[in-house]
């Protein structure tokens, strides 16, 4: 039951002298929702390209759905799903398009896709929109489809990079529903956000400071830890401890 | 003082197809820190643009500063500055080089005007010799902001200064709009946080090109209609599933780590806190609470998609 899905001991990045990852140690279980927080700069970017296998650790090791992230990135990529607010669909593809690309993309076969988009589409309502290109969307659907589209070939663990930037408000409590949904089907969610409430929808969040993993917990538990009512509270406490600032 | 920025019966569509403003009026008085709050897609940049005459309107009148957007544009571009959602600085000029170029197009020196940005730039000095385009995200919104002010504008047009940026480097920047406030200048800063929305004098909530909302923040928040509750359980997930279950709620939202809730005037708190316990939360806590802006929006956005 307790199968950890991440697994990091001592993990670290240097760039020439400067440490933008120090020697962090935390783990991940099965179907948790984990919270990856930080000021800019503090290395979370970082952390997250050598969790999806993108970038060689420089030492310690790190290991993601089983596979040792050093000597088995590609194991790595094909066990995983990623989305960034940033790009997230092909935009002049269709809905239907898109799904068939990255079910292709993770060697899902022909049927499986057409079986997986009929499920999709129902659970998200948004069967009328198969044909509609993705331009065409109001930018939450894009957003709920961009998140559908991460997990479509059923990775362990799915790498939410601030997903609900600019996102109403509405939609952002749907989307954390389908975070939830998914959690629940026992994907693993690593997520990081600056909106401070949806640390709390964290089963469990760390915070990183000059590249280092400051505190780590449930929110609850955090804000008993710092004295603090809200989320926002530990985390300007914590990030105001930073040398590295403004830079 | 009159208004800064007067707008009337703004609208503009795009290929005829998205209407991105629709019959927008509203004014700015000179001084105010007026507030924008809204999702990306909602029609904040397309005013902006407008406002910073770089783009006409299909419908409607605008002025700023006193001066019409399309017959005084070029007088407007003198007294406004204009920093966009998007970085557009010189990538390949250093931060003091970027800084020079925007004083010298506007006639002024870095010296003359260098008591408005001395707190944001003493900031990124260190870093002068550096390439704009090798700056750190905060940096650069420093940066920008700094050659949006050097020549000591009247109005400053702050497009989604704080998008992506962390909590705490975003407060440090609020901090620093109200110090330029206390300076006499007139900001028009947009936002998709909606914490951010108190630290205005007034704010607009625009959504789908319109404004759902025009207030105060505080009286924007004394507006809001029902009666607002907080409620947990030792349950957070299930919880979720069973308020809406519930047969007199009319809204509930997730909200760190409660949710808030409304109700039809058949419900009330002790009968939602006998049917909560009989569906296993023992320890189902029901507080009543006073609204924050963006439950106000959530509320407005709900009653503009039911008409």
């Amino acid at each position: 039951m307790n199968e950890k899905v991440i697994e990091t001991k001592d993990l670290t990045k240097r760039f020439g002298n400067f440490t933008a990852v120090d020697r962090i140690t935390f783990d991940v279980a099965r179907g948790e929702i984990f919270g990856f927080l930080g000021a800019n700069g503090a290395g979370k970017t970082t952390a997250m390209r050598m969790l999806c296998g993108l970038s060689c650790p420089t030492s310690g090791t790190g290991y993601v759905a089983g596979f040792d992230i050093s000597t088995q990135p590609e194991a790595v990529k094909r066990s995983i799903g990623y989305m960034s607010q940033k790009f997230s669909l092909y935009e002049d593809l269709k809905v239907w398009e898109n799904l068939r690309l990255f079910g292709g993309i993770y060697g899902m076969d022909d049927r499986e896709i057409a079986r997986k988009s009929d499920e999709m589409l129902a659970e998200l309502g948004f069967e009328a929109e198969r044909d509609t290109f993705v331009r065409a969307l109001p930018l939450g659907w894009k957003q709920k489809l961009a998140f559908s589209v991460s997990i479509f070939h059923e990775p362990k663990v799915v790498f939410l990079d601030e997903p609900t930037g600019g996102v109403d408000p509405i939609t952002r409590r749907q989307f954390w529903e389908l975070i939830y949904r998914a959690s629940d089907r026992g994907i693993t969610v690593f997520v990081t956000t600056h909106y401070m409430d949806e640390a709390e929808y964290c089963d469990r969040v760390s915070i990183m400071v000059d590249g280092q993993i400051r505190a780590l917990d449930s929110p609850a538990r955090l804000r008993a830890q710092f004295r603090a009512e809200t989320m926002d509270d530990v985390f300007q406490q914590l990030a105001r401890q930073s040398t590295r600032r403004s830079d | 003082m009159g208004n800064a920025i007067e707008v009337a019966h703004l609208s503009k569509a795009y290929r005829r197809q998205v209407q991105a403003l629709d019959d927008l009026s509203f004014s700015v008085e000179t001084g105010e820190l007026y507030g924008l709050i809204g999702p990306d897609g909602a029609g904040k940049t397309t005013l902006f643009r407008i406002l910073t005459t770089l783009m006409l309107a299909d419908k409607g009148e605008a002025r700023v500063a006193g001066f019409d957007v399309v017959q005084d544009y070029r007088r407007i571009r003198n007294l406004i500055g204009y920093m966009p959602g998007k970085f557009s600085l010189y990538p390949d000029l250093t931060v003091e080089e970027n800084l020079d170029f925007f004083a010298s197009v506007f006639h002024t020196t870095v010296k003359a005007n260098y008591h408005l940005i001395a707190d944001i730039y003493q900031q990124i000095e260190p870093f002068k010799h550096r390439l704009a385009g090798k700056l750190s995200g905060g940096m650069k919104q420093k940066l920008a902001l700094s050659c949006a002010l050097i020549h000591k504008p009247e109005v400053l047009f702050l497009d989604e200064p704080t998008t992506g940026v962390d909590p705490v480097s975003r407060k440090e920047f609020w901090d620093m709009l109200l110090r330029l406030k206390q300076e006499g200048i007139t900001i028009l800063v947009s936002t998709p946080y909606m914490d951010e929305a108190t630290r205005c004098d007034r704010i607009a909530l625009i959504q789908g090109g319109k404004f759902l909302g025009v207030d105060t923040p505080q009286r924007l928040v004394e507006h809001y209609p029902e009666k607002l509750w907080a409620v947990r359980s030792e349950h957070m997930h299930r919880l979720l599933a069973d308020l809406r279950a519930y047969p007199y709620i009319q809204t509930s939202f997730s909200f760190g780590e409660t949710y808030h809730v409304t109700m039809h005037t058949q419900g009330s708190p002790d009968d939602l806190q006998a049917y909560l316990s009989q569906r296993g939360h023992r320890a189902a806590r029901i507080e009543a609470i006073l609204p924050s802006v963006e439950d106000c929006f959530m509320w407005l956005s709900r009653q503009l998609s039911h008409e």
